[in-house]
């Protein structure tokens, strides 16, 4: 039932990810996008980690990606304005190039037997939260405040490009 | 003795259909008292010629919706077009399967928590669908091939993640209180005192920022019907019209449980059993909804972006700061 | 981990079950009389102007962006909200200090004018 379902949902996710690069129209492909990531956040779920599925749909589906309906719709880039670009053997090398790096990764990990002090009992018992909550707060304090700093520079770098134009 | 897990998808049934029926009838209620309150509000009537006191209104309206013709603009996305106003009643659809609405019940001898899915996450399953809800007005919008359709959806979009990021941290006290995402949770937490008597800025912030997710009065400028007709679903018709007309609806009725979830106690009231409780505090804040829209003029977009960003976004960030400090004296 | 979400599965099919039959529903049983006029846009009677595809203020735009940076700001502070009790003073400070800096974001971004609509 439960590889069943799973393989509903990667169905699902790939058959998504295609339409998101063959899409004629900017605005179908965000939305396939949305819907890749509603696939992964159900993946999250199935790997116990709800607060991540959680975080998936909130940041990704739910901000980026209104920022790219956003410049898509802004922009108005119609199926009649696009011009055809044709990127037939880059496409053919870059793809090739990226199934043989996945290929050498699967080959080379063991996904089936992850060792390590947190198993899926202690995730159930601590809590998916807690557990991100201590490694964000308590064992990784520095990359955290530096976090903020780059959304510091990421505010500051958004409204300059934003304000040149106005 | 019939094997555990029958019984528990029975119950599961149970609630889904009951929480289905609820929200659908629910909603075509709500629109009926809107209209006779709004009437009422405006020396009127309001519907009252189907059925006793107009009571089949609502039924009449769906059978109109059902018979009206469906078409899709010219030049429309026709896929968009299809999908948009279903992602809005989806959206809204689901969402009630992580509030709470009373108290848990005993049947056939085992414990019934009253409430869908009791996620341990609910708080951020109600936000990331409202983050999703977005869609299906922007790209209803969008597909229309209208201007008006198009200005309409823009303008929401851009509303609505402005009150999302209010909303968003007009919530992190109520977890700092409660330390859980559970709404159930959430609710046992209040059992002596609600939170919106605790911690007023919050539920203040809170209130407004939901007035703003649900597209009304004084905030409904993406369908501003003197300026831009009727916003995003300008070129909808028949049932599809319809199925933005009860995602806006069912979307009242899950924002006023929000409310009452997450700010006044849920179910927990004295004397009256628990579901009295937790529906007769969802009208109350449904009521505030509609008297709002009877009695506030429209805002001006500038000053709904102003409010949004420069009143409600400080407020909500200093409201976190301000009862983390507290929370941390109490604690000692 | 699956079971506990099985009833919002069931309920998510419902839900796009029930958009589903009532929109084939009503266009099986509605009238079906197009006309041009009845297709082209509404634009309060008059013959449609120009293409609704029209190019859009930067100023949402700058919204848009504002509002990731600050909608993961609110992602962070979730898990310090539930984790509060245990991290206590020193997750106070550390949570002060990444406000802090975001509020010094927030003050330039008001200073600079990006959040007024003229």
């Amino acid at each position: 039932m439960q590889v069943l379902f799973f393989y509903l949902v990667a169905f699902v996710a790939v058959a998504s990810g295609l339409l998101v690069v063959t899409c004629k129209s900017p605005v179908n492909s965000a939305l396939a996008l949305v819907n890749t990531f509603f696939c992964l956040a159900i993946f999250y779920v199935m790997l116990h980690a709800p607060f991540m599925a959680a975080i998936q749909i909130m940041v990704y589906a739910g901000a980026i990606m209104v920022l790219i309906l956003f410049v898509i719709m802004l922009l108005n880039l119609g199926v009649e304005t696009m011009k055809k670009t044709t990127h037939t053997v880059w496409g053919i090398v870059a793809g090739s190039l990226v199934m043989m790096l996945t290929f050498f990764f699967i080959k080379r990990g063991q996904p089936a037997n992850i060792s390590g002090p947190i198993t899926n009992e202690v995730v159930e018992s601590v809590g998916h939260t807690q557990l991100i909550g201590k490694h964000i707060f308590v064992d990784f304090l520095l990359p955290f405040e530096i976090t903020s700093i780059l959304l510091l520079v990421a505010i500051v770098g958004a409204v300059i490009l934003a304000k040149k134009e106005v | 003795m019939m094997p555990d897990w029958i019984i528990t998808a029975i119950l599961v049934a149970i609630k889904l259909g009951f929480v289905l029926a609820l929200l659908l009838t629910g909603a075509a209620y709500l629109v009926l008292a809107e209209r006779k309150l709004l009437g009422r509000m405006q020396l009127r009537y309001g519907p009252n010629r189907v059925g006793p006191f107009g009571l089949m209104q609502p039924l009449a309206d769906a059978v109109k919706l059902l018979m009206k013709e469906d078409f899709i603009p010219a030049q429309g996305d026709k896929v968009l077009f299809f999908i948009a106003p279903g992602i809005a009643a989806v959206t809204a659809l689901i969402t009630f399967a992580v509030i709470p609405f009373g108290p848990p019940l005993r049947l056939f001898g085992r414990e019934m928590p009253l409430v869908v899915c009791d996620l341990n996450i609910g708080l951020l399953y109600f936000l990331g669908l409202s983050s999703l809800a977005v869609y299906g007005i922007a790209l209803g919008g969008w597909a229309s091939n209208s201007k008006y359709a198009l200005l309409g959806s823009i303008r929401a979009l851009a509303q609505l993640i402005s009150y999302e990021l209010s909303m968003g941290l007009s919530i992190v006290p109520v977890v700092l209180m409660a330390r859980s995402f559970s709404l159930t949770e959430i609710v046992n937490a209040q059992t002596h005192i609600p939170f919106a008597l605790l911690n007023p800025p919050a539920f203040l912030v809170f209130l407004i920022s939901v007035l703003a997710e649900s597209k009304r009065t004084p905030f409904d400028i993406p369908e501003a019907e003197n300026e831009i007709v009727a916003g995003f679903h300008t070129e909808y018709s028949g049932m599809r019209f319809g199925m933005f007309f009860v995602g806006e609806y069912i979307n009242v009725i899950i924002l006023s449980s929000m409310v009452t979830v997450l700010f006044l106690g849920g179910w927990h009231g004295p004397l009256l059993p628990g579901i009295v409780w937790f529906f007769g505090k969802v009208m109350l804040i449904a009521f505030l909804f509609i008297w709002t829209r009877g009695t506030l003029p429209r805002f001006r977009y500038d000053q709904l972006m102003h409010f949004g960003w420069k009143v409600l976004v400080p407020i909500a960030l200093l409201n976190v700061v301000v009862t983390g400090a507290i929370l941390l004296l109490l604690q000692g | 981990m699956l079971d506990s979400y099985l009833p919002i599965i069931v309920l998510i099919g419902i839900a796009v079950g029930f958009a589903i039959c009532t929109t084939i529903f009503s266009r099986l049983i509605g009238q079906k009389k197009p006309t041009e006029v009845k297709l082209a846009p509404y634009e309060c009677g008059m013959p449609p102007v120009g293409s609704a595809r029209e190019r859009m203020s930067m100023k949402f735009y700058i919204i848009a962006m504002l509002f990731i940076v600050f909608d993961i700001e609110a992602v962070f502070l979730y898990p310090w909200a539930v984790m509060f009790k245990k991290l206590g003073l020193f997750g106070f400070v550390e949570m002060g200090v990444f406000i802090a800096i975001l509020l010094v974001g927030y003050i330039y971004v008001w200073k600079k004018g990006a959040l007024e609509w003229e």
